[in-house]
């Protein structure tokens, strides 16, 4: 449970990811296999976003940022740059207990690391991770603490912090346009590219950042069941990964543009 | 006790495991592949890079409940002011062919307000029931009330799957209902068969933008959960004599969050397809080289009544709005024709188109990465091809 609070601020939790650099992910065109060797793990696309929002609501209505991350001990990177980009503080949760969690045993462990920081108003996350593609953490954090939840916003329209509960008023992304929901703190969020663009870190924000000390929450620090986390806690089992069928090079025509969108349509028209 | 293991007699410190693994946990010593536990999470892509079955993970030990009272199929029927929309209609046929491999029935969970004429088209389609929640508090998708329902449903009657679209409403709700249930959800599936012999369901999804597919089951948890990409799968065909029982079911206003309030839906391009619902996409790149020339991509939408798209590029460029992105932090479309028009495809526009149908690229560089992706290329100057393909397009669809 995360109780209602009355300061007339905003504390903001971000949850990240962090995950390998798809910039830099090539793929083997004999295999067809990605080639992950010598890439670059980053902070999630999307929780860029996140992070960057948290902070511009800190900074116009007070409160604090902490950004959190549920991962092996290296992912300590990934919160060493949001720091550097304006997050107050930083939480590291990290087991070995936690290896292999699905999307139900990482949010379960995310919503307690939240019970423990207790000071909530609201948590942001970005709208998936960019290895995953899930979508799934942000809305079962919420679950798990019986929060209410707005998913793919895009813009935070209004903040009412006079009012008792706070208010917040958002755009949700939808298929065919937007939707305007209004949800009371404290609340989750999942925020879009859309919502702003994320600064760069200042020469400051880097230095800060480097010497900061990060907090490293462990199991015995939650007291989470064992039989609730890991490959042991998560309903879901991977039970094969494969590489799909190589695409067979398709047909290009070059040559005459008039002769080229001939035999183009020729092929295609009785599919159209 | 570790939960991963390298067999030291099979490991052969070959090093596909090394190249394998995303986290770099691997190291090889003496010729041994070991794993650094510290780092490793467990994710299982070395099991399938290693060629001598040399790394082992240890499974759930979990007893499994007795799940033999959890049976059917069940559907999501997804529905945007009182109509259901059509992913619904591809979910049961899906639904359908599960539900006939484990010889039982399926049935369609429809909430909304004034919404009881969409069941029988939901018989039509494949239903067996339709569980309908009718309710003017239900008239708006709210997450939360729209779960409360559906996990008292699910207490109720123990549906052995479930199925929702992988829509913006899908994810959101199976997310929430999957955490409530404690049960497994499998995101974005492409493909979904039962395996006959354990009766369960084997879900395959892509990751790392369709780079890798990956096969996830539930065996151990009910119902097994599982969003399913929009137009991956044929919708099911209306059967006007199909018969099917129309259960009612009702929805206490007391259970109401009232933590969140929908005000009010803004619909956008009205003029434009919806991305999502295209049978044919058209996107721009960076190749058009300013705004004005979306005018041409525009033109041979219009011609095949395709939704228009766009590179990142052009929607950081200004140049089109963010709803039309395709690729990584745009939308994923999985349309049965993508054309892409002065678009060089890069892997983050490839991630979000590439398990379309059929590719159609067009690009003045023939050594572009979208031409490997691509079924039909032509190499050339867009601003020549394009017209002379609507021309040839409207001569050869009139006949």
């Amino acid at each position: 449970m995360i109780e209602r609070r009355r300061q007339k601020e905003m504390n903001i939790v971000v949850c990240i990811k962090q995950v390998p650099d798809t910039t830099e992910v090539r793929v083997n065109p004999e295999t067809n296999t990605l080639i992950r060797e010598g890439v670059d793990s980053i902070v999630n696309p999307f929780d860029t976003y996140a992070i960057e929002e948290a902070v511009r609501l800190r900074d116009k209505f007070g409160g604090k940022v902490t950004v959190m991350t549920m991962g092996p001990p290296q992912a300590e990177a990934a919160l060493r740059q949001a720091l550097s980009v304006g997050a107050d503080s930083a939480i590291l949760v990290s087991d070995r207990a936690f290896a292999g969690s699905d999307t139900w045993s990482t949010s379960l462990i995310l919503s307690k690391a939240l019970e423990k920081i207790k000071e909530v108003d609201l948590v942001i996350c970005g709208k998936q991770a960019s290895d995953g593609d899930t979508a799934q953490v942000g809305p079962g954090i919420a679950t798990h603490l019986n929060l209410p939840q707005a998913t793919y916003v895009r813009r935070i329209d209004t903040v009412h912090l006079d009012s008792s509960p706070k208010i917040i008023v958002v755009e949700r992304l939808v298929e065919e346009g937007y939707e305007m929901v209004e949800v009371q703190l404290p609340a989750l969020i999942t925020v879009v590219k859309e919502i702003n663009e994320p600064r760069m870190p200042s020469l400051r924000g880097k230095m800060k950042a480097r010497s900061a000390e990060i907090v490293v929450w462990k199991n015995s620090d939650l007291e989470i069941k064992e039989n609730e986390i890991g490959l042991e806690g998560s309903p879901t089992q991977v039970v094969k990964i494969f590489t799909p069928p190589k695409k067979e090079g398709g047909k290009v025509f070059q040559g005459e543009p008039e002769d080229a969108v001939n035999e183009l349509v020729k092929e295609i028209k009785d599919i159209l | 006790m570790s939960k991963i293991k390298v067999i030291k007699d099979k490991c052969t410190g070959c090093g596909l495991c090394l190249k394998a693994c995303p986290v770099d946990a691997i190291t090889i010593v003496s010729k041994k592949a070991v794993i650094d536990l510290d780092k490793c999470t467990l994710c299982k892509a070395c099991l399938d890079s290693c060629k001598f079955d040399a790394i082992e993970v240890k499974e759930q030990t979990r007893k499994a409940k007795d799940l033999s009272e959890y049976k059917g199929v069940w559907v999501f029927a997804e529905n945007s002011n009182g109509i259901v929309a059509p992913v619904a209609f591809e979910l049961l046929n899906k639904a359908r062919q599960l539900a006939d491999d484990l010889n039982t029935e399926v049935s369609a969970i429809l909430l909304g307000h004034k919404v009881e004429s969409e069941a029988e088209k939901l018989i039509q389609r494949g239903a067996d029931k339709v569980y309908l929640v009718d309710s003017k508090d239900l008239g708006h998708y709210i997450s939360e009330n729209y779960t409360a329902k559906i996990v008292d449903l699910i207490k109720k009657y123990k549906p052995e799957i479930l199925l929702a679209g992988a829509t913006t409403t899908g994810r959101s709700l199976a997310a929430r209902i999957a955490v409530k249930c404690y049960t497994g959800l499998t995101a974005d599936c492409t493909g979904l068969e039962i395996d006959k012999d354990k009766k369960i369901l084997i879900q395959t999804r892509p990751a790392f933008g369709g780079n890798i597919m990956a096969q996830i089951i539930s065996p151990n948890f009910r119902p097994q959960m599982a969003t399913v990409r929009h137009k991956v799968m044929p919708e099911a065909q209306p059967d006007s004599g199909r018969k099917g029982e129309i259960i009612k079911e009702s929805f206490d206003s007391e259970k109401v969050d009232k933590r969140i309030k929908f005000l009010d839906f803004v619909k956008e391009d009205v003029s434009t397809i919806n991305l999502a619902e295209a049978d044919i996409i058209v996107s721009g790149g960076r190749g058009l080289g300013c705004p004005e020339n979306f005018k041409i991509i525009e033109e041979l939408a219009e011609t095949l009544d395709a939704a228009v798209g766009s590179s990142r590029a052009c929607v950081d460029a200004g140049w089109i709005p963010y709803s039309h992105q395709v690729g990584q932090t745009g939308r994923t479309v999985c349309p049965k024709i993508y054309i892409a028009c002065g678009i060089s495809g890069q892997i983050q526009h490839l991630v979000g188109m590439q398990s379309s149908d059929l590719i159609i690229a067009i690009n003045k560089d023939p050594e572009a990465p979208i031409f490997k992706v691509a079924d039909y290329g032509i190499v050339g100057d867009l601003f020549k091809v394009i017209p002379l393909f609507v021309k040839k397009l409207k001569e050869t669809l009139k006949r």
